[in-house]
């Protein structure tokens, strides 16, 4: 079966294709495609997954281009991490298309937005599959130019346009490291594949400041791709694009990428404890500080954006702290909750026709089924006991502890209370209390939207059994077999009183927000009052955007005006001077032409008249 | 008869096509223009003549070379007065410096 695993990716193509040349004429029908083939996708990944649970890693790959003494070849690779991605991703993005058939409903541009989703999930399953560095880095692009196409896809409103350049361009700026950090490997070890780049660092070939180099250059691709701190601010614009979107980049394909990427180039990162340092410590920044800012926003999707950089953060400080299985598991969960979160969010945007939390209240029993589900989201992500959430955030508590990065541990503790709070802030504001909405009659999502949500909170609820501090610890043992050297141990081991201190943190965060959201024991407005410099701070997202306005756009304004005044007088100088030349020079010659037949019969003559004196006294040529 | 050396033909032919040229380039008048132009065609043809007597080898070709150009030049004045009718039924001028359509 893995042999044909090549046709993953192809299926999702397949529905870009069809869908672009039908031209929008299979409108609803386009969903069907896309259902489809995106369904084989994902029946195919699981039989790979299941196989790969058997044989070892296959790999395959043929030679692509040759120069020199290089050989660059193209092909696939299914390794655990790779295998468990593919399942991950077709999986998430089939229940997306599912729900967006009834949520796209009476859409102009139907079909071009399945179009889009299945380019965007043929990006990320090709990214997710490649066996070295280069094809990675062509499908990298292409999930960004995948991204730009869905979150612009209202076009016509200027939110959203910015918003898709700004997501492109913003990731451009990790990519650009990325690059760099690729070229640079391709230097010292001469090869991309993943295998012997392994090789060559473990044999010592790369001296350990350039492996610091290398390993910092491909994390800031990783820190553009993930959304991390500071090139976080496309994240949240990026909620202007359809709410299922949001879900598709949000948990299992752009964002995602980052860390996928950091994961597979992991034994890398190993190598230099100086770049683990610098993952650990951006994730655990980025963690709390866009928990800090999710507390305060008003728009849920823009929450639920703060609160996925957050949790990108918690994977990435995983990684960065040795937890290889602790990132990876947390990866996953994630991608079912976060999903699940936006879905059921954009139910209710679907049903209230608003995304301000300030609108909403009282949904709890107009939506009888959007509020339990996304009641189960939130306590996931909350980290709630037994839910998935809460096994994987363990398990990066504990690798922080284990890894002895006590602050980061810290971090990451205040993280997960602030996590609770906000996103029992979100759920109480839009469940509970009275209505505030205006919309008069609040009807509950079509089938077709609730199916999806609820495999999604299935795999919410039971997701984290893999891998467990009581039933084993399967999804580690598993991802590090073989490679026990490389990628650290199949699971974390701390004191008990962490895993207590968890929960206990998790019911303090959702029984502040209970206070003061629907006991309304504490004011919001006396809080607000008190502390009206840190909302302020806050509400303004710490004014990054701001800051980026007023140093990186003015500088690159300031430079574009300085090349726009070479463009117009240095190089525009030059050529108006070459045509001016020219057109004077052909007056000149007009001038000449009098039409006075007799002139030119003056001027023929004399002209013989001088060459004949010139023969006369040179004798001409042929003497 | 035989005083008459081959520079005296030369130097009449010279300033025949000399004067010839003057008028084609001063004169005003397209018709003296013509006329011009066959004084210094005859020009050509006495070298022509004076040649085939007084050349390194004597022949009959010089004449025969000035009989075509006596027809050529009369079949050149025939057009070019032609040319000159329309111009005047165009233009009601036969004014040489007046001809200037191709200015510019």
């Amino acid at each position: 079966m893995m042999e044909h695993a090549w046709l993953i990716p192809i299926f999702p193509l397949v529905t870009f294709l069809v869908l672009l040349l039908s031209g929008g004429r299979l409108r609803d029908r386009g969903a069907f495609i896309g259902i489809i083939c995106t369904l084989a996708s994902f029946v195919l990944s699981l039989l790979v997954l299941i196989e790969r649970f058997k044989e070892p890693t296959y790999n395959i790959s043929i030679d692509w281009l040759s120069f020199g003494g290089t050989q660059l070849s193209a092909g696939f690779e299914i390794n655990q991490l790779n295998a468990l991605m593919l399942v991950v991703v077709s999986l998430v993005s089939l229940l997306v298309q599912i729900y967006s058939k009834g949520y796209m409903k009476g859409e102009v541009r139907f079909s071009i937005f399945y179009a889009y989703l299945g380019f965007f999930t043929f990006a990320m399953l090709g990214l997710v599959m490649a066996p070295n560095l280069l094809q990675l880095y062509i499908f990298w692009e292409l999930v960004g130019v995948g991204s730009f196409l869905l979150i612009g896809f209202y076009f016509y409103k200027l939110e959203a346009k910015a918003a898709a350049k700004k997501a492109f361009i913003m990731t451009r700026i990790g990519d650009v490291g990325l690059l760099i950090g690729i070229i640079l490997l391709f230097w010292e070890t001469g090869s991309f594949e993943y295998g012997e780049i392994f090789q060559a660092v473990q044999s010592g070939m790369i001296s350990s400041e350039k492996l610091t180099l290398i390993a910092i250059l491909i994390f800031i691709g990783a820190v553009g791709k993930s959304g991390q701190f500071p090139l976080h601010t496309w994240l949240p614009d990026a909620m202007e694009g359809p709410t299922p979107v949001s879900a598709l980049i949000h948990a299992a394909t752009m964002v995602a990428a980052g860390v996928y990427l950091v994961a597979a180039m992991f034994p890398l990162f190993m190598a230099s404890s100086a770049a683990m340092q610098v993952v650990a410590i951006t994730g655990g920044i980025t963690a709390i500080f866009a928990a800090s800012i999710a507390m305060v926003q008003k728009d849920v999707k823009r929450v639920l954006a703060y609160s996925t950089i957050s949790q990108l953060g918690f994977m990435m400080l995983a990684l960065g702290t040795s937890g290889y299985v602790a990132g990876v598991f947390h990866l996953m969960t994630h991608a079912f909750f976060k999903a699940l979160l936006f879905l059921a969010a954009g139910s209710v945007i679907h049903a209230i026709h608003t995304q301000d939390m300030e609108k909403m209240g009282g949904l709890w029993r107009k939506l009888n089924w959007t509020g339990p589900l996304f009641l189960t989201g939130t306590l996931a992500i909350s980290g709630f006991p037994l839910l998935s959430g809460f096994f994987s955030k363990d398990e990066i508590l504990m690798a922080a502890w284990e890894n002895g990065s006590y602050i980061l541990f810290g971090l990451a503790v205040v993280t997960s209370f602030l996590t609770a709070f906000y996103m029992f802030r979100l759920f109480f504001m839009m469940f509970a209390g009275d209505s505030r909405s205006q919309a008069e009659q609040v009807k509950e999502s079509p089938f077709i939207m609730l199916i999806p949500m609820l495999a999604l909170a299935l795999l919410a609820v039971i997701g984290g059994y893999i891998q467990t501090p009581w039933f084993g610890t399967f999804l580690g043992e598993w991802l590090v077999e073989g490679n026990e050297a490389l990628l650290g141990a199949s699971h974390s081991e701390g004191p008990v009183w962490i895993m207590l201190m968890a929960v206990l943190v998790s019911l303090a965060g959702i029984y502040l927000a209970y206070m003061i959201y629907v006991k309304k024991k504490l004011s919001r407005e006396w809080l607000v009052k008190e502390n009206s410099e840190v909302f302020r701070i806050l509400e303004n997202k710490y004014y990054i955007d701001e800051i980026y306005h007023f140093t990186a756009g003015y500088a690159i304004k300031g430079f574009s005006i300085f090349l726009s005044y070479i463009e117009r007088f240095i190089v525009g100088g030059l050529v108006s001077t070459v045509t001016s030349s020219i057109e004077g020079l052909g007056k000149v010659g007009s001038k000449l032409q009098t039409g006075q037949v007799q002139q030119y019969g003056m001027i023929a003559f004399l002209g013989l008249a001088v060459l004949l004196v010139i023969f006369a006294v040179t004798g001409g040529y042929l003497r | 008869m035989t005083g008459v050396p081959l520079s005296a033909y030369l130097v009449l032919a010279l300033v025949l096509f000399c004067i010839g040229l003057y008028g084609a380039l001063t004169k005003r008048n397209a018709v003296i223009v013509l006329i011009s132009i066959e004084l210094m065609l005859n020009a050509a043809n006495i070298n022509l003549v004076a040649f085939s007597k007084f050349g390194v080898t004597p022949s009959i070709t010089g004449q025969v070379f000035s009989l075509f150009t006596i027809t050529i030049a009369a079949a050149e004045a025939a057009v070019g007065l032609a040319i000159l009718m329309s111009l005047y039924r165009n233009r009601k001028t036969v004014n040489v410096d007046e001809m200037e359509m191709m200015k510019n």
